[in-house]
């Protein structure tokens, strides 16, 4: 449940979304999407609200990455990614020489060619999880969202998608905005944050501004240092504390 | 050329022939042997072609009906497999056959199935039958957020089952003794119409209902994904599974009314047919629909000359075929 909250993503932004489970991130992310409608009040995109749109035309516009994605069937990559471009094509229409093109081009941009013929089923954590933003590259939108991209993942690949994001940000001006309990995530990528606590927001702002010691005290309840690593450049949140 | 059309082109043609052949041949099969020459030779006059006769009086109907039904149980089966998100999922395994079989067995009993208006009246019974049962077993999948899983799936279908079967014992209970000998034939899964009526009458249901597959096979993959993910992509999540659960119960409903409640047609055929063509529906269903019509007259065959000159039920053979192929599957998805 969200209360009172007030939200302006502009284009090109790449967005963290920060809180505690139950905090409301997911249902956020949900109501951007389209796929929740709110009790009250409303979400727009270019100043016309969602609910003016066929489901259809919205995914022509904001496409979505959940945290898991379960398959009923094995389909093979390729196929996953070509689902995106499900949208752009009409009722009886298969899929063209310009849809195969961009769902490879969208495989290629997350480093995921090579996997075009495996099956999704076998492929890892990480891998699985590249091949799903592929197909929400292909869908081709302004906009995407993110729901803990990296919740399962291991170090390595929890890195691979964290650059992944920022480059789709820098080089193909992707408006994202990405939901995370991942702080290095959120410090290293996002831009800006907003923090949610109880369905409410919390703080939002430019990262470096956000992401204090009061801040993280106040949405997770944990004492934390927080200082810039002199490499990168990055916040980096060192819990240390619990509080009761 | 893409590789969805590719495939499209080698696979229909080579499944919807294999089902044309069927056809074709399953009727020169018999205790009497018949030449299909002499059966479609137009030069020798009707009264006197008894070729011509076995085939098209005789045999053809049964033929068609086991073409109709396995073609419409394989697909039901594919579309209840991707609307509840699980490979186990058949109209016969969730109890939508026994509630179209039970809707079936009120309107025979209450003799509905007698007259010119009643013609249509027993698929329609199926029908609802079948729609109760899908609506139950729909508002339970609704209810668990990532599909259907298998423990549910398989307890709300024993227990819909026998839901259906104590009340369809019921119904039999109270008809009298000629009938009774008529539905326990049927309710085993009888292909022997008789005649082409009620092919006729079950028909526009099937027409009905594979047209709305044919629309919805594109959305079915991407439910496959999950609703959510569905529903980003551009899909009518609402929509589609409305459709998708009206137009399967229609289907098993018409099935079921031809020739009883026949079991795992849903699973076997969609499970082979994923095996040859992956999981794209746009194969699978049009594939499974054609297999499953070659599948049922393959196993009409046996029943019929099995244990010659005694016919068999025919659901006696899927079952024997399709009770242990299901049990295989179980063990490979848990």
């Amino acid at each position: 449940m969200l209360t009172g909250v007030s939200l302006d993503v502009r284009r090109g932004a790449l967005l963290g979304i920060l809180g505690p489970n139950g905090s409301g991130k997911t249902t956020l992310l949900g109501l951007l999407a389209g796929t929740k409608r709110p009790s009250r009040g409303t979400i727009a995109i270019d100043g016309r609200p969602l609910a003016g749109f066929t489901r259809r035309a919205l995914a022509t516009r904001i496409a979505v990455v959940p945290q898991e994605t379960h398959l009923a069937f094995d389909y093979t990559v390729l196929e996953i990614v070509l689902m995106g471009r499900h949208p752009h094509l009409g009722l009886f229409e298969v899929e063209g020489p310009a849809d195969l093109g961009a769902a490879r081009d969208a495989l290629a941009s997350v480093g995921a060619g090579h996997l075009e013929d495996r099956d999704f089923m076998t492929l890892s954590g990480g891998e699985k999880q590249r091949v799903v933003i592929a197909g929400a590259l292909a869908q081709a939108t302004d906009v995407l969202l993110l729901d803990e991209p990296t919740a399962s993942l291991d170090l390595g690949a929890q890195l691979d998608i964290a650059q992944l994001l920022a480059r789709l940000n820098e080089t193909h001006g992707v408006t994202i905005v990405v939901s995370t309990h991942d702080l290095s995530l959120a410090s290293g990528v996002c831009r800006e944050l907003v923090l949610l606590r109880h369905g409410r927001v919390l703080a939002s702002g430019a990262t470096d501004d956000v992401l204090t010691a009061a801040n993280v005290r106040a949405l997770y309840d944990v004492d934390a240092d927080v200082h810039r690593h002199e490499a990168t450049g990055h916040l980096v949140v060192v819990p240390v504390h619990r509080r009761p | 050329m893409t590789t969805v059309r590719r495939r499209l082109w080698i696979v229909l043609p080579l499944f919807a022939g294999a089902a044309a052949a069927a056809i074709v041949l399953a009727p020169t099969v018999g205790s009497t042997s018949i030449s299909l020459s002499r059966a479609f030779d137009r030069s020798i006059p009707w009264a006197e072609n008894v070729d011509a006769q076995i085939f098209f009086v005789a045999r053809l109907p049964r033929v068609l009906a086991a073409a109709l039904v396995g073609s419409t149980l394989a697909a039901s089966g594919v579309v209840l497999q991707a609307l509840l998100r699980n490979p186990l999922a058949t109209p016969f395994t969730l109890g939508v056959s026994a509630g179209a079989a039970l809707g079936a067995m009120i309107a025979i009993a209450a003799g509905l199935d007698l007259g010119a208006l009643g013609v249509s009246s027993v698929p329609l019974a199926s029908f609802l039958g079948s729609i109760v049962a899908t609506a139950l077993v729909y508002w339970l999948a609704r209810s668990q957020r990532r599909g259907l899983s298998t423990n549910v799936l398989l307890l709300a279908g024993v227990t819909l089952n026998s839901f259906f079967s104590a009340l369809i014992l019921f119904v039999q209970y109270l008809a009298d003794f000629t009938q009774s000998f008529r539905t326990v034939r049927w309710l085993m899964g009888d292909l022997d119409v008789g005649s082409y009526a009620p092919i006729v009458a079950a028909l526009p249901l099937i027409v009905l209902a594979f047209a709305a597959f044919a629309v919805l096979t594109r959305a079915l993959n991407l439910l496959s994904l999950g609703s959510d993910a569905a529903a980003a992509r551009g899909v009518d999540v609402a929509r589609a599974e409305r459709l998708a659960f009206l137009s399967a119960s229609l289907a098993t409903g018409a099935a079921v009314s031809l020739a009883g409640p026949i079991g795992f047609i849903g699973i076997v055929v969609p499970h082979l047919v994923r095996l040859l063509v992956g999981s794209d529906h746009r194969l699978v269903l049009p594939a499974s629909a054609c297999f499953g019509a070659a599948f049922l007259i393959g196993c009409d065959l046996v029943s019929r000359t099995a244990l010659a000159p005694l016919e068999l039920p025919v659901g006696i053979v899927t079952a024997m075929i399709g009770g242990p192929f299901f049990l295989w599957q179980l063990v490979r998805h848990s």
